[in-house]
Order: C-alpha cells, then sequence, then structure tokens
C-alpha cells in the first residue's frame, strides 16, 4: 500500500515534470510552428540564471520562479528580433537555425562557466508517505506545472492578449488588416514560450543540476510529448505529458530510468503511426 | 537551355572527382607522415558520413537530424562484431547492415505514418538521444555482446583493426586503413551517383521535387523515402565502422548532438542537392574543428552554431551550388544544366491544390 503510494506520488511527479519542460516549447510551436530545437538550452539558461542569482545571495524561490523566466525570456525577444524573425515560413531552415543557437548557447555557456556541473540545493525537505520518504519538493513541481498550464489557459482564453494571440495564430493576415501587428505578437509568443523554458530550468535546478550540456537531458521528452500532444496547446500538453508521464515512471519503477525513456520513444513511435497529427490532431480538435 | 535534358551517369564532373579521389588514395601516403594521413582517414570517414546525409536530406528530401544514430550503430555493429569474431569481413558487412534494419524499422513508423518532414527531423533526433542515454547506461560487467564488453560511457577500446578478408593476422597498418577508407570514400561517391542516375534515383528526386505529382503518376512516396532512408542509413554505418578503425575505438559520444550537428552543418555548408559538396564541406569543418580545437580560445560547439545560424541566415543553399552558379554565368554557350541541381521553384506559377 504505502509503496503503491509513492509511486502514485512518483507518477504524478513525472507528469508535472514533463508537462513543466514541454509547454514552452509547445507554445512556440503551437502558435508559431517553429520547432525550437534551442528549447533544452532555453532552460539551461534558465538554470544558470536561477544558479547565479541564489549564489548572489537572492532568496531562491525568486531567483526560479521570478528572474528565470523573465532573464530567459529577454534573452528569447532578443533571439528573436535578430535571427528567428527572418525565417518565418521556412520551418526546415529555422529549425536548422535554431540548433545552430542550442550549439552556440552550449558554447557561449562552457566558455563562461566551464564544463563542471554544479547544483543548487533542494529548498524543502521530505515527507513520509507511510514507511517511505518522498521529496516535498516533487509538490512543488506539480504546482508549478498545474500553474503554467492553467495560467496559459486563462490567459488564451479570457484576456485580450489570449484573444488577439489566437487570432493571429489562425489567420496573420485577416488579423493584420484588422490593426494587429503580427510581428509584435509574433515576438511576444516567442519570448512568452522561452519564458516559460526558462521558468522550468529553474525549477528544475534543484533535482537535476546545472550544467552546459543540461538541455540534451530534457529535449528528447520534451520534443515527444509536443509532437505526442498536437496542435492544442494545453490540452494537447497535458494530455501527452499524462499519457507518457505514465508510461515512463512506471517502466522506470520496474527497470531503469533510461529504459523508461526508451518506453516513453517507443510508445511515441507508436502511437504516430496511428495518429500522426498528434492526440489532439485527431481528439479534443476544439480544445486550446 | 535545351530542350530535352539528359541525366548522364557519366559526366564530366563525376569523373574528375573520382580522377581527384583516385590521385589523392595514391598520392597522400607520399606527401604526408602517419599523422597526417590518420588525420586524413578521420576526414575520410567524417566524408562518407556526409555522403549519407548528403543523399538522404539533399536528394531525398527527408531531413534526419540523427544520422548519427546510423553511424553510431555502424560503429558499435563493427566493434562488437570483430571482438567476437577476429576476422573482419563479416564484421564490415554488419556495420552496413545492422543500421539499415534499424532504419527500415523506424522509418516504416514514420514514412507510412506519413508524418510530416519537421517531424521526422524531431524523431531521428530523439532516437539519437535515446541511443545515446541508453549506450552510457551499459557500464558495467553484466552488459556484453558475447565477447564485447560494452563499456558505457568508456566506450569499447582495443578494436581489432581491418584485416585482409580470411586472414585475421593481416591487420592493415595506417597507411593500409587510408587505403580502406578512401577507397570506401570513392566507392560510395560512386554508387550513390550510379543510384541517382539510375530510375529508381530519378523517382526520389521528383519526390523531393513534388511528392504530390510523384504519387498521382504512380509511384508510393513512401516506399521510396523508406529506401533512401535505408540506403543513407548503410553509408553512416559504414563510415561508423571507418571511425572506429580510425582510433581503434568507439564511445557514446558518436550518438550525441554535436555529431549529428556537424554532418547537417557539412552538407549546408557544401551545398544540399550535390554529392561533391558535403564531401568538401566535410573536410572544411573538421580542418576548422582541428583549428578551433588547437587554440582553446573558441569552444567547437560556439564555432558550430554561429557557422550554422550564419549559413542558414546568409548562404542557405551551401557554397558548391553558389560557385557553379557564378562559373556557369560566366560560360558563353553550351549551357548544359548541371546533373544534379535541384530545380528552383518558379515563383508565381502557382500549381492548383498546393
Amino acid at each position: 500500500m504505502d509503496l503503491t503510494g509513492l509511486l502514485a506520488f512518483n507518477v504524478l511527479v513525472g507528469v508535472g515534470t514533463l508537462a513543466l519542460i514541454t509547454v514552452g516549447l509547445g507554445v512556440i510551436y503551437g502558435m508559431m510552428k517553429i520547432i525550437n530545437l534551442a528549447h533544452g538550452e532555453f532552460m539551461m539558461l534558465g538554470a544558470y540564471a536561477t544558479y547565479v542569482s541564489t549564489s548572489a545571495g537572492l532568496n531562491i524561490w525568486i531567483a526560479m520562479l521570478v528572474v528565470a523566466p523573465l532573464f530567459v525570456g529577454l534573452v528569447g525577444l532578443v533571439i528573436e528580433r535578430t535571427i528567428i524573425r527572418f525565417l518565418y515560413g521556412r520551418m526546415i531552415d529555422t529549425m536548422l537555425a535554431t540548433w545552430g543557437l542550442s550549439l552556440g548557447l552550449i558554447g557561449l555557456t562552457t566558455s563562461i562557466f566551464g564544463n563542471d556541473p554544479r547544483g543548487v540545493s533542494t529548498p524543502l525537505h521530505s515527507f513520509a508517505i507511510g514507511r517511505f520518504d518522498a521529496s516535498l519538493y516533487g509538490i512543488v513541481i506539480i504546482v508549478v506545472a498545474v500553474a503554467a498550464l492553467v495560467g496559459l489557459f486563462a490567459m488564451l482564453r479570457g484576456t485580450r492578449f489570449g484573444l488577439i494571440v489566437r487570432a493571429t495564430m489562425q489567420n496573420p493576415n485577416m488579423a493584420a488588416a484588422l490593426g494587429v501587428a503580427p510581428p509584435m505578437i509574433y515576438m511576444a509568443t516567442f519570448a512568452l514560450g522561452a519564458a516559460l523554458a526558462g521558468l522550468a530550468g529553474g525549477v528544475l535546478v534543484p533535482i537535476s543540476g546545472v550544467s552546459p550540456v543540461m538541455g540534451a537531458a530534457f529535449i528528447a521528452k520534451a520534443f515527444i510529448t509536443v509532437l505526442g500532444g498536437g496542435a492544442a496547446i494545453v490540452t494537447g500538453t497535458a494530455l501527452a505529458s499524462t499519457l507518457f508521464g505514465i508510461i515512463n515512471e512506471l517502466v522506470s519503477f520496474k527497470s531503469t530510468p533510461v529504459i523508461g525513456e526508451v518506453a516513453l520513444l517507443l510508445a511515441a513511435v507508436v502511437m504516430i503511426r496511428v495518429l500522426p497529427q498528434g492526440i489532439t490532431g485527431r481528439f479534443l480538435k476544439r480544445s486550446l | 537551355m535545351t530542350p530535352r535534358r539528359k541525366m548522364p551517369a557519366i559526366s564530366a564532373g563525376f569523373i574528375s572527382v573520382v580522377i581527384v579521389g583516385i590521385v589523392l588514395l595514391l598520392g597522400l601516403p607520399y606527401l604526408t607522415d602517419t599523422f597526417g594521413l590518420l588525420q586524413m582517414t578521420v576526414f575520410a570517414a567524417m566524408a562518407i558520413f556526409a555522403l549519407s546525409q548528403g543523399f538522404v536530406w539533399g536528394f531525398g528530401g527527408i531531413l534526419c537530424f540523427g544520422q548519427s544514430a546510423f553511424l553510431g550503430l555502424g560503429g558499435y555493429a563493427y566493434a562488437v562484431a570483430a571482438l567476437n569474431m577476429g576476422d573482419t569481413t563479416w564484421p564490415v558487412i554488419l556495420s552496413v547492415i545492422v543500421p539499415m534494419l534499424f532504419a527500415a524499422l523506424l522509418g516504416y513508423f514514420m514514412f507510412y505514418g506519413r508524418i510530416s518532414d519537421a517531424y521526422i527531423g524531431v524523431i531521428t533526433l530523439t532516437v539519437t538521444i535515446i541511443l545515446f542515454n541508453l549506450i552510457n547506461s551499459t557500464s558495467g560487467d553484466i552488459y556484453h555482446i558475447g565477447a564485447a564488453p560494452l563499456g558505457g560511457f568508456n566506450g569499447i577500446p582495443s578494436v581489432p583493426a581491418l584485416n585482409i578478408p580470411g586472414h585475421p593476422d593481416d591487420q592493415l597498418d595506417p597507411q593500409g586503413l587510408w587505403y580502406a577508407a578512401m577507397g570506401a570514400l570513392i566507392l560510395c561517391y560512386v554508387i550513390l551517383r550510379m543510384i541517382l542516375a539510375s530510375r529508381f534515383g530519378r523517382v526520389v528526386v521528383a519526390i523531393r521535387e513534388n511528392e504530390t505529382r510523384a504519387q498521382l503518376l504512380g509511384y508510393d512516396p513512401r516506399m521510396f523515402k523508406l529506401l533512401t532512408f535505408v540506403i543513407g542509413a548503410g553509408v553512416a554505418g559504414l563510415a561508423g565502422c571507418v571511425y572506429t578503425n580510425w582510433g581503434a575505438f568507439i564511445s557514446p559520444t558518436v550518438f550525441n548532438l554535436t555529431m549529428s550537428a556537424q554532418v547537417i552543418i557539412y552538407v549546408l555548408i557544401g551545398g544540399l542537392g550535390t554529392l561533391v559538396g558535403p564531401i568538401l564541406g566535410a573536410v572544411g569543418i573538421q580542418y576548422l574543428i582541428i583549428l578551433a580545437g588547437g587554440q582553446h580560445v573558441i569552444d567547437p560547439n560556439l564555432l558550430l552554431g554561429v557557422v550554422l545560424v550564419a549559413f542558414v541566415l546568409l548562404v542557405p543553399q551551401g557554397l558548391v551550388p553558389v560557385v557553379r552558379n557564378v562559373f556557369l554565368r560566366f560560360r558563353p554557350i553550351r549551357r548544359e544544366v548541371p546533373v544534379m541541381t535541384p530545380e528552383p521553384p518558379l515563383s508565381g506559377h502557382a500549381e492548383p491544390g498546393q
């Protein structure tokens, strides 16, 4: 019984982690049809922002929840203005450019901070599930992931900005004719996606550590989840992270985390064969 | 423009490339020392790898972000088989066949699932990352295939070198290895060129140009793409075999993202839709990396990243097509249509249903 409880908790944390690392990628892909191969490096920048600001004495919660997303959002803004905006409508070229970006960011951070991994200590302790100890920090991850998804949903559904974003997404020319400036919306969307990646990086620092190449650890899972989710950002991310999170955690529990990741990939490849447009390409099409 | 375009299997360009290749193959051992020759051997391995990507991406229109998966599988297949068998004839064949089988399986799900180009890029990328993690986690004595320990992140050391077929004791020295590597490069170039000149190759290019139209003409794009992908995987596997021989060593780094990125950059810089371009791109970038690595100022990743972004933004066709276009512009008469140049889509010529 205790073991079931622990396993259930771990599955929830796994699902939350997956949703958190995916949502920023989903925003950029779902709205702009840009596959951002630098997503993992955006997370890495968020992690470094958290690491540097806590080392400088800042409160860790402010560092991971405020500084990391703001900093990476700003970086995203600059990148959109200098590189991405010249490549709209050229999907493959954007992938190549963001990949170049990811290599460049890895190289740059290595030059500044060196290769060695660093860590930030977990701010919370553990709690007991029966005979077992579970990390209280897992709850933080779940809460932040839910907050990010719900917040995104509320923003897209409820605010004027969300309305404009959705309109631009569906028909940029029509939106432009109605007085919206699509370039500005694209810029804001890219920055938002980058900020969410930064948030994920910041929140995951205590459990993953910081190193220039940490992005690669997340990027495979994030991509698979976005592809599995399909076009709808919030619903797709939530559904796909739930599905893949459960598969990943259960298989990892039975064998090793690496085998869990392999199972996740196999599930995704098989699912792509059945649902080429992802879950929300077939079901829940009208959702966000 | 000539009204009828011929696609000759044997063109002046093809012959000159092969001649230059053979001259290098025979002449280089007299020009450099053993160290230089070893350096050139790894350049040849990378050039074969670049050819595989150039074929799959430039002609098949399949953007594979994880070509290093096949390089690594080929390398590991060779290493494991060579350690188990002694004689290296079968290991070489296996280094081609294992990646092809893997590509056939993966490609079936991708192409018959009819996922879009961008998804193919992402799926192949994730496959590479997962192979990296998988092999990386095999340290310890329990992970071995026959007599070959997989060794996790430490890789497999002291892999037996190639030997004369049937004579396990006649292992190749560095010079012999150079002949084998450069010979393999020339062979791959010739084979790919022949494939492209064949009916199969023309259909592959036709599908790249317009998949719907090719399908309406009765060709199944899924099958042709799958076969292209599988051929590319085999060539990449051979590159992995040469690469493993070069260092007598293989480790999971063959699967890492830098390796996949490098090969994309070779092709992009050399030129999409050519076979010579990727080879030249491979040699040029490898040389640049060695220069950057030697001076310890610029991180190689930073350099690769900047080069990649700059080329995507400024010279998306790559160098060889640009140079060739300049060259063709100054050639007054007898404008032969370049054999393998992809035709730029005619602007303002909208096809119904596009």
